[in-house]
């Protein structure tokens, strides 16, 4: 009983505790680079030029090559220019929309349509991918009899505009009223002091937002199965199937002779979507208003 | 006039969040209507056939409830000793130090990793290990499906009790401190209590995360139809039954796997919204 209460045993258990802490702690960040250094081993020797140049090979021309030990020839240009159209589309859908309903609830913060505006946000933002794609597929696909880029879009663009409203909404309460109010009181009429003061000031920050929701769109592949499908050569007709990079890693997972080319287009769907995170962290970090 | 034109079309935005909610809701309703109605709704969800034969078709949505409840829990609490330790490093130890916003950015970062990658490495590099273990033959099952899971969730559980464990007024930490406790006695006494429920909160919408997740899930626990017993049984989970099956599926089926949908949904809704819930008492 005397040995547990003297101080040097309180300290020393203090101190195993903060070790404990600080041990998983470290632990913790570990899968991150295990994940990244075993895409980077596995994929660097498949990123050339031709992988950017051309589309995703057939299952035989991959067969063919690996009887004759030869690398896979072949890109994932349909990835890339498929993933370029969906998520540039739902970009369009998504950021005016969001935007401005971001706008609508930092102006009415205390109203209770807004708080159910809110709620419903925050339902959408937490509704799984996979669930998602079913309803842009009764959406779009199921009355078009197609399966197409534009579905694809809408899913994205549903799983983006929570965060967009969310960053909008955000930042636009971050910034000081008075600014709101000097404008107002110059005779600024309500739509410029928000389109020329309001939405420039908080710039910054709605960037910071968009780029983090695009991270966020661009590796999804659950939603994308059941509304974009794939397609094996470059589509920019957004009525049609499409392929897509995550869509493409899991094509190739699935055929046992294209599954060398999977390491590669994760490495660089990986590296797009860090990238986009780190230069919305390093824009948020120099963005704050004084 | 051009104000009013102006406000009127963020009201207007603000009511498609609404309509864009409530077709949400139709779409999942209408399309899974007709597996409702052959299968009524309790038999739906409380039988575990899933039988395609054309003329037997007879399918039902247990084994993927419990695959989904068992995975995502199994998850949870695979990811507490790590997503713990790191909220009180952040929120606690060294709160507002460089160390602090250094460790929070490597995990967070985590959270990027697309569903699909993490699928990928639980594949090829936990999936032998599993093996090598001798755990179960193929390395495919709940088990794996979990840990890979648990990993996903960490930035989301620890991030924002990270935010609540640093919400705690100083005034009180100090008190303790001047009574003579040790960092450990004022974390235990003091922090835990009052951040509690908003940790509790956070771990609860890490649930709700674990409970969507598709393709890391579809890749890793085996795709089997039956109830899975032990931690080493092949599974599927709601989503990844969806993600496996959707491509092929019409008429009676499709209308089955659209209506597990509509079921995760409302498990999904229901998590979020206690989470939130509890979080608003706290805020308040």
């Amino acid at each position: 009983m005397k040995l547990f209460s003297t101080i040097k045993f309180r300290l020393g258990v203090d101190k195993a505790f903060f070790g404990i802490i600080c041990f998983f702690s470290f632990l913790t960040m570990i899968p991150l680079f295990v994940i990244l250094w075993e895409l980077f081993r596995k994929g660097y020797k498949q990123i050339n030029l031709n992988f950017f140049t051309e589309v995703a090979p057939t299952s035989m021309d991959a067969m063919l090559a690996r009887m004759g030990h030869e690398s896979i020839p072949g890109g994932i240009l349909n990835g890339l220019t498929g993933s370029l159209l969906i998520v540039a589309v739902a970009i369009l859908i998504a950021i005016p929309i969001g935007i401005m309903v971001g706008i609508y609830l930092a102006d009415n913060q205390k109203s209770k349509f807004s708080g159910i505006i809110r709620y419903l946000t925050d339902l959408i933002q937490g509704t799984p991918s996979i669930v998602i794609g079913i309803i842009a597929y009764a959406w779009c696909v199921k009355p078009l009899h197609s399966y197409s880029a534009f579905a694809g879009s809408v899913a994205l663009a549903i799983m983006m505009l929570p965060l967009v409203i969310r960053s909008t909404e955000e930042t636009l309460k971050m910034l000081p009223g008075t600014l709101k109010e000097s404008g107002l009181a110059l005779g600024a009429s309500y739509t410029s002091v928000v389109l020329q003061i309001l939405l420039p000031s908080a710039f910054g920050g709605l960037f910071t937002g968009i780029l983090l929701a695009i991270s966020r769109i661009m590796g999804e592949t659950a939603p994308l199965m059941l509304t974009a499908l794939g397609a094996s050569i470059v589509n920019w007709d957004i009525m049609k199937p499409t392929s897509s990079i995550p869509l493409l890693i899991w094509e190739f997972y699935n055929d046992p002779n294209l599954v060398d080319l999977i390491w590669s287009s994760s490495l660089l769907l990986l590296l797009i979507i860090l990238t986009l995170n780190l230069t919305a962290k390093s824009i948020a970090s120099r963005w704050k208003i004084h | 006039m051009k104000d009013k034109i102006f406000k009127y079309l963020l009201f207007l935005a603000a009511c498609l969040v609404l309509f864009l909610s409530a077709g949400m809701v139709y779409a999942l309703i209408s399309q899974s209507l007709s597996a409702f109605s052959h299968f009524g709704v309790t038999d739906f969800v409380t039988t575990a056939d899933w039988d395609p034969r054309e003329g037997e078709e007879k399918y039902g949505a247990l084994s993927f409830i419990v695959g989904t409840l068992s995975t995502s829990l199994l998850a949870l609490l695979f990811c507490i000793p790590f997503s713990f330790p790191v909220a009180l490093f952040n929120g606690e130890y060294f709160k507002g130090k460089k160390i602090a916003t250094v460790v929070s950015s490597i995990v967070d970062l985590l959270a990027g990793i697309p569903s699909i990658v993490f699928g990928l490495w639980g594949f090829y590099t936990l999936r032998p290990f599993i093996i090598s273990l001798g755990l179960s033959e193929q390395g495919f099952g709940v088990l794996t499906a979990s840990v890979v899971l648990a990993i996903m969730i960490i930035p989301y559980a620890s991030s924002l009790s990270t935010e609540f464990i640093s919400m705690v007024p100083n005034k009180l930490k100090e008190g303790a401190y001047s009574l003579g406790d040790t960092q450990l006695n004022v974390i235990a006494n003091v922090s835990l209590p009052v951040a509690g429920s908003g940790i509790f909160a956070s771990y609860i919408l890490a649930l709700g995360r674990a409970l969507g997740e598709t393709m890391a899930v579809t890749m890793l626990i085996g795709n089997t139809n039956d109830i899975p017993t032990k931690l080493t049984d092949t599974g599927n989970t709601m989503a990844s039954i969806i993600a496996n099956q959707f491509g092929e599926a019409d008429g009676l089926k499709l209308s089955s796997l659209i209506a597990i949908g509509l079921l995760l949904f409302i498990i999904t809704a229901l998590i979020n919204s206690f989470a939130k819930l509890v979080m608003q008492r706290i805020l308040k």
